[in-house]
């Protein structure tokens, strides 16, 4: 009985560290976040709300930054949910390069297809002046038709990557079935394909959503007046005006409000379709032939290329000649130099060291909680599940600052060093890993385990040597994802670093705010190398087929 | 040849394992208020293939698992020979274990699942490696040694998790319905390779199945269970000839329960039927008898059927034929008494006709083979039940 105890002390130890975890760095910020936000010198008001009420300035921001979400969430829906129909049901020719096209695209870093966009169509940009001297004026990147343009074309391969894999898992024989029953083309799209993979296309919805609504990158560099919730947190901890934690603080509690809402909106929206379908016969692509077959084609490639060829653009910017930030004619490795006074070494050694350690963190975090869900369910261990999902619903700009306002007083000061970005990338990864975490473990049948018992190994040898390799196919791949989007995360770190703590995100938009142009670009591309070389580790784990999100 | 030598070799270089007598008394297992096992008891020898068989639910697998020690014991107590295993971990019981889905790592090797076990018998490389090869080959997998388990088909996954449950030289083997997942043509083949290889080994093994088949074609005896009670426990021929109660009887194999009347007539059992039909029955037990009402249970295979000429004077059970079924050897008969039970009846098929549906037909009874039970008790009436959960008697080395 004394071994049994033991055993149980082993895990029910585990549980309450993690519970203490994410007490202190996420209950308490939060906690932090939501006094700051109702009190003023020690006094409880509502200040900091009222101010934010009082100005359009100010309130407009939530407004906008909604509308945009929905407006990108739409058009991401409308143009990819064709493009994965038209990849799934047709043998488009250089399929699988269309797909690692799309992968790439949703990996790369936000801001730099706003960055790539302000060199083509800025004020200055190429497409501009070729526009102008064919006589055509007023088309412009910046404000808010810019910000929806720029999103969609990052967020709607997310859409194709999604629905991709609901198509996958869709059993011909109910579309032959339907197709007996005489329902047949658009109507069998609505009726039965739409129908099926509704539960998806909600969950791809609420990921642009997220994803769009969060977006600080974008907005500050094309905003150029249409300001946005995380601009408007961004600016009032570090505008002209000085640092304003109070009102920062209100608005970050209003931006939860309104993603919360959302979030239980969709929710409610997905219960209504609950099953589950997996195909024994998958569907096999037809030949994509005639007419069709080239608009097909067309469609699918035109609408990859312009998400894409932007950021080669950057690319090619990397290699141009500037002269105190003014484009010279030629090509050489000046702006590498100049980057490398820049603090380039320092930025890429911080954004390792930052990603790995935050990576492993989430890592570990996710497969314990993962265990302790499926295994050993109770009241603790679903309580630091929910907890856990929490930062789901919490833009980075949020996290940023709450980590800010918790970690720049006693009795714990983290502020200013690597370590506190590490914490808010982690928090900011943990719902979507410990997600595909517990996935995986909810496949590993018991017996296996048991197996490994019976066979005399002790309980930790047993879930490490037998357990935790068998998530891993299932969690390396997500590993790679969360690993992608840790280097590119750019809105919580904007509000945490400082020149010692730089990393090529930041490194990126301190450049474009300095206006050497060059230079911005050199740090874009370097990132995107670092995440085509992910991609590429990630294709070796997972079948293109099996790509999941 | 050659290979066949070594595998002699094998057998002798001791794959016979130490086997252990297991007993268990007065075993309880709640989950929370729900009591699955109430008080059960049972003795299996060393050596034996004992199995435990009933409907799903009844409780066999809590059994299995409060023996292997992933089921937690409430009550009663478990001995491996004088050894109390109660509160051991399972890792330490010196059992092995075959599971329904084979629970093969699929992260390792076939080699590598093998010689798992191996690791905390503190034993070196080399070591392992023979062991592993030895019981690979007793289970004809050794070609596939290095493969990664999902190359292999469910048949050999089974061979691996088999020979994995036995390289650790264990008292008991435990396989919890190991066959289930298999199609019927490999079922039947890998019940005889795990019949032949317990046997080899000798090693005492506890059969989880609720395949009645597979139970009678492997064991050694059987516990029939229900609700978590034994109902009879003994040798498979004489369960199904001599069910003791007849939860057993309509269980295992096909029965047809008919009501009908118990006579003692000068120290002789003559069982008559509503219509009058009367046949004297031999086994039944002396203390049993006496006028009284009783269930008879007779096997399709215990009827014979007579066409009935019209005006003949044929006596027994007057049926009609409503549908046949020839199945080669056999020709299945489905017939409805004139008191209106249905009845199934298995006959040798004939060369001339199958009756046609619809005839009239009189069916005789092998008063030897039939069973009576008290329709209250639902005991057996029969001479020669052999149901105990005790010891059977000992088995020469052989």
């Amino acid at each position: 009985m004394s071994v049994k105890k033991q055993r149980r002390d082993f895990w029910s130890v585990v549980s309450w560290v993690l519970l203490l975890i994410f007490l202190v760095f996420l209950i308490y910020p939060v906690g932090r976040l939501l006094i700051e936000a109702v009190y003023t010198n020690g006094q409880f008001s509502g200040d900091a709300f009222r101010k934010f009420f009082s100005k359009p300035n100010y309130y407009n921001t939530i407004f906008n930054s909604t509308k945009i979400a929905i407006c990108v969430m739409a058009a991401s829906l409308v143009l990819g949910i064709p493009f994965a129909y038209f990849y799934s049901f047709y043998q488009l020719k250089g399929r699988k390069t269309l797909f690692v096209l799309c992968l790439l695209c949703t990996m790369s870093a936000p801001f730099i297809g706003a960055y790539a966009w302000i060199l083509l169509m800025g004020n200055s940009g190429i497409l501009t002046q070729m526009l102008k001297s064919i006589g055509i004026t007023g088309l412009s990147i910046y404000g808010f038709g810019g910000i929806v343009f720029v999103q969609t074309l990052k967020l709607f391969p997310l859409v194709v990557i999604y629905m991709n894999g609901a198509f996958r898992d869709i059993d011909n024989s109910l579309l032959e079935a339907a197709e007996s029953m005489g329902c047949k083309g658009v109507d069998r799209f609505k009726r039965v394909i739409m129908a099926l993979t509704m539960p998806t296309i909600l969950a791809a919805a609420l990921l642009v959503f997220m994803r769009s609504f969060a977006d600080f990158g974008t907005p500050v560099l094309i905003g150029r007046g249409y300001s946005t919730f995380p601009v408007l947190i961004y600016n009032s901890y570090l505008g002209e005006n000085g640092t304003d934690y109070h009102f920062a603080a209100a608005v970050s509690v209003i931006a939860v409000l309104v993603t919360a809402a959302i979030f239980l909106i969709q929710r409610f929206a997905s219960n209504r379709f609950k099953f589950t379908i997996s195909a024994l016969h998958p569907i096999a692509p037809k030949e994509a032939s005639g007419l069709k077959g080239v608009l097909m084609h067309l469609y699918c490639y035109i609408l990859v290329g312009v998400a894409l060829l932007p950021q080669i653009y950057i690319v090619n910017m990397s290699f141009r000649n500037y002269r105190n930030a003014v484009l010279q004619p030629g090509y050489s490795l000046v702006n590498y130099r100049k980057a490398l006074e820049k603090m380039l070494v320092r930025s890429i050694g911080n954004t390792l060291i930052v990603s790995v350690a935050a990576l492993v963190i989430i890592l570990v975090i996710a497969i314990l909680i993962a265990y302790l869900v499926v295994r050993r369910s109770n009241v603790l261990t679903n309580t630091i599940d929910t907890v856990s999902m929490l930062p789901y619903i919490m833009p980075g700009s949020v996290i940023g600052i709450a980590l800010v306002v918790a970690f720049s007083r006693k009795p714990l000061v983290l502020t200013g060093g690597l370590l506190i970005m590490t914490i808010a990338l982690a928090i900011r990864r943990m719902p979507f890993t410990s997600r595909s975490a517990t996935a995986a473990m909810m496949k590993i049948p018991i017996s296996i385990e048991e197996a490994a018992l019976s066979l005399g190994a002790p309980k930790l040898e047993a879930f490490v040597k037998i357990t935790v390799p068998m998530m891993s196919s299932g969690i390396i791949s997500g590993a790679v994802l969360s690993f992608v989007s840790i280097i590119t995360e750019m809105s919580s770190g904007v509000i945490l670093y400082n020149n010692n703590t730089i990393t090529l995100t930041i490194g990126t938009y301190s450049c474009i705010t300095s206006g050497i142009y060059g230079v911005a670009a050199v740090f874009a591309t370097i990132t995107m190398v670092v995440t085509v070389i992910c991609l590429a580790l990630y294709l070796k784990f997972t079948k293109l087929e099996d790509v999941r999100m | 040849m050659v290979e066949d030598r070594n595998y002699t070799n094998c057998v002798k270089e001791g794959l016979i394992s130490v086997s252990v007598t297991i007993s268990i008394r007065h075993a309880v297992k709640r989950y929370g208020s729900v009591t699955v096992i109430p008080d059960l008891s049972v003795n299996i020898r060393e050596g034996e293939l004992f199995t435990l068989l009933g409907p799903s639910g009844c409780g066999k697998t809590t059994l299995l698992r409060m023996i292997a020690g992933f089921n937690s014991i409430e009550g009663g107590e478990f001995r491996f020979n004088d050894k109390i295993i109660n509160d051991m971990e399972p890792g330490k019981r010196d059992i092995g274990m075959v599971f329904q889905n084979y629970a093969i790592f699929p992260n390792l090797s076939v080699r590598k699942n093998v010689e798992f076990g191996l690791k905390y018998k503190r034993m070196s490389k080399e070591d392992m490696r023979r062991e592993a090869d030895k019981f690979l080959q007793l289970v004809h997998v050794d070609q596939y040694a290095d493969r990664m388990p999902e190359r292999l088909s469910g048949g050999q996954q089974q061979r691996v998790a088999l020979a994995r449950a036995l390289v650790i030289q264990p008292d008991v083997l435990l396989m919890d319905e190991p066959l289930s997942n298999l199609d019927a043509k490999l079922r039947v083949e890998m019940r005889t390779v795990i019949k032949n290889i317990q046997k080899q080994v000798g090693i005492t093994t506890v059969y989880v199945t609720h395949d009645q088949e597979e139970a009678m074609a492997i064991s050694d005896r059987i516990a029939v269970m229900k609700d978590g009670v034994i109902h009879h426990c003994g040798e498979p021929k004489n369960i199904y000839q001599r069910p003791a109660d007849l939860f057993v009887a309509t269980f295992i194999g096909k029965s047809n329960l008919i009501q009908a009347k118990l006579k003692a007539a000068g120290g002789k059992a003559v069982l008559a039927f509503q219509n009058g039909y009367e046949a004297e029955i031999p086994a039944v037990r002396e203390e049993e008898l006496r006028d009284r009402d009783v269930t008879v249970s007779i096997r399709p295979e215990e009827l014979l059927v007579q066409p009935c000429q019209e005006g003949s004077d044929a006596v027994g059970l007057k049926a009609t034929i409503q549908d046949s079924v020839f199945l080669g050897s056999n020709t299945h008969y489905f017939v409805t008494l004139e008191t209106g039970e249905d009845v199934e009846i298995i006959q040798e098929s004939e060369i001339d006709s199958i009756i046609p549906p619809g005839s009239r037909v009189v069916l005789t009874l092998k008063a030897q083979k039939v069973n009576l039970f008290d329709p209250e008790t639902t005991l057996s009436l029969m001479k020669g039940v052999k149901n105990s959960t005790g010891l059977p008697a000992g088995r020469d080395g052989q």
